[in-house]
């Protein structure tokens, strides 16, 4: 896989997000995060290509209407589609059925080819979805609304602990590479560079750990009780009615496809 | 290591999820409000991780670091690698929705595992066979998590087997770069934090060989918590 791609992971800028406020920003969290799950079982367990590319195509007009980072975007999803495109070349030639053509010797089948290209529609609709309904949330607001959808309180905690240090370990670890960088370190395959990085690691941990009690005694004293409170009362609007009766209907419709 | 969503079959998505459910309550239940920074900073480390790439001859992998994420966290590495999943997931569309359950058991199992496996090994007193023990829960993790992974790929249908058995092969070189990274850590870590390990801060004096080498790392380190303390 070319680096680039693997290195959109460093794109992450802690909550800033990225985008132009859109429809999507609009409506109830609650209601994206539901929707986006409903979206997933419909298309990863359905076995219709008919109803596969109209989810395609709805994941699109999510993504364009949610006026994502088109660039960004098409990155992390062809990233995801390097990733699997070695196992679905394989498909056509490892599944028995009728036969397409032949390389080599070895032969493709129709069926290999056609479940091939379903996992890839529904790889590339799911995320898509994903992206562009829960993606354009920054994780604090994500992190409530999981709240509020009743997911463990211990959870949601650990995933706002976890987003708040995500930037912190970041920045930790540029410093300290750059650190390293300072003193000629050169990563290279052997001995010394990984007993290097795994001192790397090990002294990141502990940094970012004594710095994380040091913030737990300063919320401690500030009369942190061990929970954050919600402050966000959600409620639904007109719009959120609206859009989710739209996507009722597109349910329904995706249903009575599949039968 | 993470799988898309549509590649598995529904029967296996089902029973990954279930699994995952329990390990992630197990855990839950086991991690108390106070550690919950701890369990952040593992969970950001896994996510952070996956940016640190290291050169392997012409090519490059990068760490996975489950094995370490286990020997430090027990079944709490469920929660900590769920959430760390969720947030790839969402923000970086790495893996999936419905296969959250299953990616979640191949990564955060193996963490368990491991964890019974070299909690022992890694309080030995002599250096050299804890670090053993520390390559062998790195290595051990990532080898479980191949494993895991070509085993959901091949109960999905005999078509994935090819598949499954590249992606084992694919990843012996993965597989040593972790051990010997996560054995120089653990190394590192059972000197200056033991507590990260889950050892009592003392164990050292409680072991009958003690080397004032590394008592003197030690030393300084208890003093300042007690100077910050007071």
């Amino acid at each position: 896989m070319p680096k680039s791609l693997e290195h959109s992971a460093t794109s992450w800028k802690g909550q800033q997000l990225k985008h132009k406020p859109s429809l999507i920003d609009q409506l109830d969290p609650r209601l994206r995060v539901v929707t986006a799950a409903l979206f997933a079982f419909f298309i990863v367990l359905s076995d219709q290509l008919s109803v596969l590319i109209i989810g395609l195509i709805t994941a699109f007009a999510l993504a364009i209407l949610a006026r994502l980072n088109l660039k960004r975007t098409l990155r992390r999803v062809i990233a995801m589609d390097l990733f699997i495109v070695g196992l679905l070349i394989m498909l056509p030639f490892t599944t028995p059925g009728t036969e397409l053509f032949s390389i080599m010797g070895l032969s493709a089948s129709q069926e290999g080819l056609l479940h091939a290209i379903m996992i890839g529609l529904k790889a590339n609709a799911s995320v898509l979805c994903l992206l562009s309904l829960i993606g354009t949330m920054n994780a604090t607001l994500l992190g409530h609304t999981l709240a509020h959808l009743k997911v463990p309180d211990k959870l949601v905690h650990l995933l706002l602990f976890t987003v708040r240090y995500l930037d912190v370990i970041g920045q930790e670890f540029k410093r300290m590479r750059r650190a390293m960088q300072a003193r000629a370190f050169v990563m290279g395959t052997n001995w010394h560079t990984w007993r290097s990085v795994g001192y790397l690691i090990g002294m990141l941990l502990v940094r970012s750990l004594e710095r994380s009690e040091r913030i737990m005694a300063a919320m401690k004293c500030r009369g942190f009780k061990g929970r954050f409170y919600l402050l966000d009362q959600m409620t639904l609007t007109r719009l959120d009615y609206q859009a989710a009766a739209v996507a009722a209907l597109w349910f329904a419709l995706l249903a009575g496809l599949s039968i | 290591m993470h799988i898309v969503d549509g590649a598995l079959s529904g029967e296996v998505l089902a029973i990954g999820a279930a699994l995952a459910v329990a390990g992630v309550g197990l855990g839950l239940k086991k991690m108390d409000y106070d550690h919950l920074p701890q369990v952040g900073v593992l969970s950001a480390a896994f996510f952070v991780a996956s940016y640190i790439h290291l050169p392997l001859g012409f090519s490059s992998v990068h760490l996975i670091l489950n094995g370490l994420i286990g020997l430090a966290l027990g079944w709490a590495a469920f929660p900590a690698l769920l959430v760390a999943l969720i947030l790839q997931a969402v923000f970086f569309g790495f893996g999936g929705f419905l296969v959250l359950g299953v990616n979640t058991l191949n990564i955060a199992l193996p963490a368990v595992i491991m964890f019974y496996l070299c909690r022992k090994g890694i309080t030995s007193p002599v250096p050299r066979n804890a670090m053993i023990w520390g390559f062998i829960g790195g290595a051990g993790a990532v080898a479980l998590t191949t494993l895991f992974v070509a085993a959901a790929l091949a109960l999905s249908g005999e078509a994935f087997w090819l598949a499954a058995k590249l992606t084992l092969i694919a990843h012996i070189p993965v597989m040593l770069v972790e051990g010997f990274v996560t054995g120089a850590a653990v190394l590192l870590l059972r000197k200056v934090k033991p507590e990260f390990l889950q050892l009592s801060e003392d164990w050292f004096e409680q072991t009958p060989v003690s080397d004032s080498a590394s008592r003197s790392v030690s030393a300084p380190d208890t003093v300042s918590k007690e100077a910050r303390h007071g």
